[in-house]
């Protein structure tokens, strides 16, 4: 579904992406770890298109097409999901017309029609519930007076709403407590399937305990240093970053 | 993705769509103003002596004042003598049907979204079309009348209902108030006249559609409602004038009395044309329009999305005597390219117990100031008055501007006055996350802006809400990407 090859990238003329390969195949989910600085959001943001991230080499293709020539809206529309770290407030634009909106054009460039007042409110109440989200939430401004649990919330309510072939989960897990944090987990687990593809962002071991991941990668310096199953992860929970930092500090003077 | 440069640009390039002009012959007064320009206009329309000597009056208190120089915008240079006072389509005897109405006219305003004929007429809304100096047509005139509602041109008015008139007419607006009140009073050419009688809930939207047609006139309409005790009316004026290179000055006049019981609702689409990217050419608005709560309970609200004109100027009032009466002012005002707006209101509490509200919200792009001036005052007999404003700003790209002038005088310690402003930039990190959902940038700011402004598009009466909402988008598309 993605691969991603040899991408480098740099914000105001800092690189921070240094050379990224990976591949999410269908169906898996990738964990993607490192220290503060490491380049994680970046990467979710070079994805997802945001303006200020240049990419200077290396290429990704998303379901055999140039993810980096395709602007931000229309890799959302072809299926390229983020879950905000910091999800934005919008004063005013009700949560569900913005949804409504939103579906809508994704249907529109998929050549659908939107989908009638009743099925979308029908399919509202559906999702809602599976995410278990707050039906008040539902009807108030776009995240406005949101709790930092709620604004999280209601990124996976979002996701289950528009079904993206691939989501980014960027540190979804940041500022949850315990109980947010299994309620997203549960969300997530239920929209995995055989046909979508998560990366999944995050600080801490402790997400991964809910969602299981099939690969964990850790991301130092701009880079890939280390890839294995879910095991790394309690691997790095155990021994930190520290011992990953030497052994790509040695590599590197050695390159 | 556009930067904040592409933005302004893609604003300022965006056309006037009503900036057509009809071919017609026309009765224009030459240019200039003296005594006898105000004669003129009298005879014309065969005005009783008091109204000529109440221009006159008028008149007299325009020579004597100067004009104002406290507002945040250099004022242009007006030329008073190189304005024509008069303009009217030619034949124009008095239309008994509107199958008399010249083609060319009717088919200005079907152009301008505003069918006159009554079968194709908005349902539920009566219509007074005003061109140039005068009134065209007035829709569902008989329908009203059965309920005692008058609603007519200001001319027929004075007319049929002299003594209405009479009695009201400077009654909230002196002749004396401003140099452009002044103006007004002694140039006035027509407008709207509205009286709804006691009890009676006036079943439809009444609406004025202005249009400025003829070059080099000046538009000086009078507007004049009358609610009496008990009785409830919903306005709506609508305004579009012809793209020009030359500045083109609208200094109209609206008095609203709201008696006892009685409320005023009225709201304004104003699209006047703006000028060009360079700042050339465009309408200058600046309008006096004040209301009275008379009678105790009584209730005027103003609403304003402004949206046109080089220079909008105009502070819709209330002057809140009865006891528990209620002032209400929501306004949105966008300027883009070199647009001014320098707009806000001003809540005189004379009444015990009175209470306003004020919503503003200002939207500027491009090179366009925008500025909030408001006055909350409050007498020494308004116990227990109470007064909420919240005026907020939105700022597009960094080459615009945001001014908030309020003023509070209380001499009433019981009073409440409460005062909230913010200010605030379409952030690329909301368009972004619009973005990333699908949406793109122009709907991304279409989406924020409504968003934005929905406090105040919600007062709008329903069929003109999608309209305003709609002008909104238009107004500033282009404003990305």
């Amino acid at each position: 579904m993605l691969t991603i090859k040899n991408l480098h990238a740099e914000v105001e003329e800092k690189q921070i992406l240094k050379g990224i390969n990976l591949t999410v195949n269908a169906g898996e989910v990738h964990a993607i770890m490192g220290p503060n600085g490491s380049g994680k959001s970046s990467l979710a943001s070079v994805l997802a298109g945001r303006e200020n991230y240049r990419v200077t080499q290396g290429e990704v293709i998303f379901k055999g097409e140039n993810l980096l020539d395709m602007s931000p809206e229309v890799r959302a529309r072809e299926g390229v999901f983020l879950a905000f770290q910091y999800p934005i407030e919008i004063p005013g634009v009700s949560n569900i017309n913005f949804l409504k909106t939103a579906l809508s054009e994704i249907r529109a460039h998929k050549n659908l029609p939107p989908l009638d007042a009743k099925e979308f409110l029908r399919m509202s109440r559906e999702k809602q519930k599976l995410v278990e989200f707050d039906a008040q939430l539902v009807n108030r401004s776009l995240n406005e007076g949101f709790s930092g649990g709620e604004k999280k919330r209601n990124e996976i309510f979002q996701l289950a709403m528009l079904e993206p072939a691939l989501s980014i989960l960027d540190e979804t897990d940041s500022g949850l407590d315990i109980d947010a944090l299994r309620i997203v987990s549960k969300g997530v687990n239920k929209l995995r399937s055989e046909n979508n593809a998560f990366i999944i962002i995050t600080h801490y071991q402790r997400l991964l305990e809910y969602i299981v991941p099939d690969f964990v990668h850790v991301l130092y310096d701009g880079r890939i240093v280390k890839s294995g199953t879910k095991e790394l992860a309690l691997e790095l929970e155990e021994k930190g970053y520290d011992w990953l930092k030497e052994e790509s500090r040695e590599k590197a003077t050695t390159i | 993705m556009p930067n904040d440069n592409e933005i302004i640009d893609n604003i300022a390039n965006k056309e006037y769509e009503f900036g057509f002009v009809t071919d017609i012959e026309m009765d224009i007064l030459p240019a200039g103003l003296n005594e006898s320009t105000i004669r003129y206009i009298s005879e014309k329309k065969k005005e009783p002596e008091w109204l000529l000597n109440w221009r006159l009056k008028g008149y007299q208190s325009f020579q004597k004042q100067k004009l104002p120089e406290w507002q945040n915008f250099e004022l242009p240079a007006i030329d008073f003598q190189k304005i024509s006072y008069y303009a009217a389509p030619r034949n124009k005897k008095k239309y008994n049907s509107l199958d008399e109405v010249d083609p060319e006219l009717l088919a200005t305003f079907a152009k301008l979204g505003i069918p006159l004929s009554e079968q194709k007429a908005l349902t539920g809304v009566a219509v007074d079309a005003v061109f140039d100096s005068i009134s065209i047509a007035t829709t569902y005139k008989d329908k009203l009348k059965e309920l005692g509602i008058i609603f007519c041109s200001f001319g027929e008015a004075v007319q049929e209902h002299p003594e209405l008139v009479q009695k009201y007419v400077g009654s909230v607006v002196p002749h004396s108030d401003n140099i452009f009140a002044a103006l007004n009073s002694a140039v006035f050419s027509d407008g709207s006249f509205v009286y709804i009688p006691k009890g009676v809930r006036c079943p439809m939207e009444l609406s004025t559609y202005f249009r400025i047609n003829t070059e080099n006139t000046g538009q000086f309409e009078r507007t004049l409602i009358i609610a009496d005790e008990g009785s409830y009316v919903s306005y709506l004026e609508g305004c579009t004038a012809p793209m020009r290179d030359e500045n083109q000055l609208h200094a109209a006049v609206v008095e609203l009395i709201a008696l006892e019981n009685a409320e005023i609702k009225y709201s304004t689409v104003q699209n006047w044309y703006p000028g060009d990217k360079d700042g050339k050419g465009g309408i200058y608005n600046f309008v006096t329009k004040r209301g009275i709560c008379k009678g105790a309970n009584a209730k005027i609200s103003w609403t304003q999305v402004e949206t046109g004109s080089a220079i909008t100027w105009k502070y819709p009032s209330v002057i809140l005597q009865g006891d528990n009466s209620t002032g209400e002012f929501y306004s949105v005002a966008v300027t883009r390219n070199r647009q001014i707006a320098d707009t806000g209101t001003k809540m005189h509490h004379i009444g015990r117990n009175t209470r306003s509200r004020i919503i503003s919200k200002g939207i500027s792009a491009g090179e366009g100031n925008n500025s909030y001036r408001g006055l909350v005052q409050i007498g020494p007999k308004a116990d227990l008055a109470r007064n909420f404003t919240q005026c907020d700003s939105l700022l597009i790209g960094d080459r615009c501007g945001a001014h908030t002038f309020p003023y509070i005088e209380s001499k009433n310690n019981t009073a409440t006055v409460e005062h909230e402003a913010t200010t605030s930039k379409i952030g690329e990190d909301q368009i972004f996350y619009l973005n990333q959902r699908g949406i793109d940038s122009e709907k991304a700011v279409a989406l924020i802006i409504n968003g934005y402004a929905k406090e105040v598009l919600n007062q709008l009466p329903m069929e003109f809400a999608v309209e305003a909402q709609k002008l909104l988008s238009i107004t500033l598309e282009g404003s990305v990407g």
